[in-house]
């Protein structure tokens, strides 16, 4: 039967979408310019898309009890930020720094939380809001201007430990701890649980409001994380850092298999993600291609993910038809 | 034998008007009790009060011979209380032993202990000789083994009561029969059942007692032993008439308007064909889950048809909803809330909300509002639509009856040629009804056809030119009005095959 055939093909695609595509990026641009496939330039793009990766992880979480935050290009900023001040003004250290910068993206989450969960307002109104907040927050405490870190976090923003970069290593590591956190605690599965179906996890006696204000905080958290190893790397930040970088994350994560409907998607959907969109802006440039085409590629990818999500979804809608009658 | 159940008077209304009352009964420990009665006759409510998701009235609950008043549907979990609907309660991107562990994981070091959890599951899938591996995806189950897994759950919880509602509708008779033997098991296990079923045969050949609600009450206990179907059918049915209905003004003509020829959809319909003529009220029957509703949105455009003819008035109807509309398809959908009206809009724009292009020579062109206006005006006056001022005042205000009739005035701006009516008086009162009943017979007498899908089967015997019968969306019988027996057409909706044909259409 051609039905079933097409069925059999659209679950392949469905299913294995993501490492196909990835699979011909690589293959497209390996092609053009076989340096780009040289294991020198792969580390490269790894440690480039760790910045977009680790938020990425955090959006997974969200993604996954089908909500949404807008707010993370703005955490990635005013995290920083503050962790800034209290290294320049009270003598705070560069772990400090860390730990103040991630505190400090909890506490967004924790506002972005409150608002969605206790207030129940709808999550994308809400960290529309907050992202203009926290950016504005930024903005009134730098009166928007160039903020110059002490020099010592730019001696860990380009460290290595055995010869691996220190972004690629807490890139790994928070991977790793939320594949871990999401397959292996009672945690983990609720958000999954809640993520297929909200009401019947109430049912089921799930505490639904404190596991999706948990989700909130922990990609906050994660936002402030990235956005602090980048500024590393460069030493200052500038009032548009991380700006529509909410976008990068979010397709990320789409791209990678979390499903924008909730319910499906690994931590290392935020990996493969990231490093897929990290790999086609460093092909672009190894190819030669014309930087302005740049945005619109960029254009193209979301709507690649999206399209293959919402092929997912509607997959899925199908599986979950209601019988009347044996088949 | 001990009670483990027992209610004493008790009574549960809603908005005044009773849904059970004066309940007295008791569930003895260790049997298996079907319940039935008609859609509407209490046994949902009956058993949100058992399960904690509504609170008695009047009256009290016992447990055990102590008082039960579960608060939550938690309540009732941990009071030993399981309900198996008939949609399961399941994730479906979860394994089944996380779907069993989802409220209560087992952790070792702060991380799930899945051995743990997979020893239990294998245990309990044994139990229920369930052969698939604890770390399966629900996704991949059938509908027969995704209902094992909730009972799996139920006894994982240690439950003492297991209320299965309508548990069979969509398993094949292999896994309905699998379904009994765990029945029989769990009875054997010292388990008590309850079994709510349309099909009064399973009821008959599983159950050891049998209770029967009409309108809210108890009108009979008795042993399954003795008490055939014919005896349920007429306990279930036995209610006064009381209603009034509208003359029919014009009889029907003999031309077809409209005719479906071998509708198949695999799951939803089995080969169902039926004509409606031009003037004529074609009624529907069915249980829930019969497939009826499920028909109405096939004809609709609204759910794809696999195989199948749909033509009004010679032409073949296709296309989606849009394409239907324009040929002169009108719908009201059973759920006038979630899916027929705007609720917060004013009368006005419900009313024009099919026919607004018309009110504009394009689509992008300034509506013709005094027209506009006229139009519902005089809709409002004719249907006798009782709202305040129809311009501002939003139709969540209105009273249901009202509501209803928005619902069926935006379809009349058209005119169309068949209209198909979903339960067009559920939750209204009873002048109201009088004013629907009477706009189906004016279509009627219009030259329209009608197709009527009701569960209260005295409005489609009152109103009816003939009656057809669904059961598990198949055709079970057809009645022409002079043929109707409300015993027969309900032997028929519980899915008993006709002796004696009715007279086809």
């Amino acid at each position: 039967m051609t039905g079933s055939a097409r069925d059999r093909a659209a679950a392949v695609l469905t299913r294995h979408g993501t490492l196909l595509l990835f699979l011909l990026i690589v293959f497209v641009f390996g092609t053009q310019a076989p340096a780009f496939i040289g294991p020198e330039n792969l580390g490269n793009v790894i440690k480039q898309a760790s910045f977009i990766g680790i938020a990425a992880v955090g959006m997974v979480f969200v993604l996954l009890t089908a909500g949404i935050d807008l707010s993370v290009g703005s955490v990635m900023y005013l995290g920083p930020l503050i962790a800034g001040f209290a290294m320049r003004d009270y003598g705070v250290g560069v772990a400090g720094g860390l730990v103040v910068a991630v505190a400090a993206g909890a506490v967004m989450g924790a506002i972005n939380a409150f608002l969605i969960v206790v207030l129940k307002i709808v999550p994308f109104i809400v960290t529309l809001s907050t992202l203009f907040f926290f950016r504005g927050f930024g903005a009134y405490l730098t009166s928007s201007r160039q903020f110059d870190f002490p020099d010592e976090i730019r001696a860990f923003g380009l460290s290595s430990v055995f010869g691996v970069p220190t972004p690629i290593l807490f890139f790994v590591a928070v991977a790793l701890a939320a594949h871990l956190v999401l397959s292996r605690t009672a945690f983990g599965r609720q958000v999954y649980a809640i993520g297929n179906d909200e009401p019947a996890a109430a049912k089921a006696g799930i505490r639904v409001g404190r596991v999706k204000a948990s989700v909130y905080i922990i990609c906050s958290s994660l936002a402030a994380l990235a956005g602090f190893i980048l500024i590393a790397q460069i030493g200052r930040l500038d009032t548009g850092f991380g700006e529509g970088r909410e976008f990068d994350v979010i397709a990320a994560a789409v791209l990678g298999g979390a499903s924008l409907f909730g319910g499906f998607g690994t931590a290392f959907s935020a990996v493969i993600g990231a490093t897929m969109i990290q790999a086609v802006k460093t092909g672009l440039v190894f190819t030669g291609t014309n930087l302005y085409l740049q945005p619109m590629l960029q254009g193209l990818i979301i709507f690649a993910a999206v399209f293959l999500d919402s092929l997912r979804a509607s997959r899925l809608e199908m599986l979950r038809r209601r019988f009347i009658r044996p088949v | 034998m001990t009670e483990l159940l027992s209610f004493e008077g008790l009574r549960k209304d809603y908005f005044g008007v009773p849904a059970v009352r004066d309940l007295t009964l008791g569930i003895r420990k260790g049997e298996v009790v079907g319940v039935i009665g008609e859609n509407g006759a209490g046994k949902s409510t009956l058993m949100n009060m058992i399960g904690g998701v509504v609170a008695p009235s009047a009256g009290e609950m016992r447990w055990l011979g102590a008082l039960y008043h579960p608060r939550s549907p938690s309540d009732a979990t941990a009071r030993g209380v399981a309900f198996i609907h008939q949609e399961l309660n399941l994730f479906t991107n979860l394994t089944i032993a996380e779907n069993i562990f989802v409220d209560d994981f087992p952790s070792r070091f702060g991380l799930i202990d899945r051995t743990a959890m997979r020893q239990r599951t294998a245990d309990l899938l044994r139990q229920l000789a369930l052969d698939v591996a604890t770390e399966t995806d629900v996704e991949k189950l059938t509908p027969g083994e995704r209902q094992l897994v909730e009972i799996a759950k139920a006894l994982h919880r240690d439950a003492e009561l297991i209320i299965f509602d309508e548990p069979t509708t969509s398993l094949t008779p292999r896994e309905t029969a699998k379904l009994f033997e765990t029945i029989e098991r769990l009875k054997a296990d010292g388990k008590t059942i309850l079994y709510i079923s349309h099909i009064l045969g399973d009821v008959k050949r599983l159950c050891d007692s049998v209770v029967v609600l009409r309108d809210g009450q108890l009108v009979a206990q008795e042993k399954a032993e003795g008490f055939d179907v014919p005896d349920m059918i007429t306990a279930m049915i036995g209610r006064a008439l009381g209603g009034l209905y509208p003359e029919r003004s014009a009889a029907p003509s003999s031309d077809i308007l409209f005719s479906a020829k071998g509708l198949c959809q695999p799951g939803i319909l089995e080969d169902v064909s039926f004509d409606i003529h031009a003037g004529e009220i074609l009624g529907l029957f069915g249980l829930m889950g019969s497939g009826r509703s499920e028909m109405a949105r096939i004809v609709f455009g609204l759910d794809p048809l696999e195989q199948g003819e749909l033509t009004l008035q010679g032409n073949p109807l296709s296309g989606g909803v849009r394409a239907r509309i324009a040929s002169g398809v009108a719908f009201v959908t059973e759920d006038r809330r979630a899916e027929g009206l705007l609720m917060d809009a004013p009368t006005v724009d419900n009313l024009s909300l099919v026919s607004i292009e018309e009110f504009g020579r394009t689509s992008l062109a300034f509506l013709d509002q005094a027209r506009l206006e006229q139009s519902t005006e005089h809709l409002k006056t004719e249907m006798v639509i009782k709202a305040g001022d129809i311009r501002t005042q939003p139709v969540r205000a209105l009273s249901g009856g009202n509501q209803q009739k928005v619902v069926i005035g935006k379809w009349l701006m058209r005119q169309p040629d068949l209209f198909i009516l979903d339960e067009p008086t559920r939750g209204v009162d009873v002048g109201a009804k009088f004013e629907i009943y009477a706009i189906a017979d004016r279509l009627a007498a219009a030259g329209s056809g009608v197709l009527f899908i009701s569960s209260e089967l005295e409005e489609l015997t009152g109103m009816c030119d003939r009656i057809m019968v669904m059961n598990r969306g198949e055709v079970t019988g057809r009645f022409d009005r002079s043929d109707f027996s409300d015993r027969d057409i309900l032997a028929m909706a519980f899915g008993k095959k006709p002796e004696t044909n009715g007279v086809a259409a």
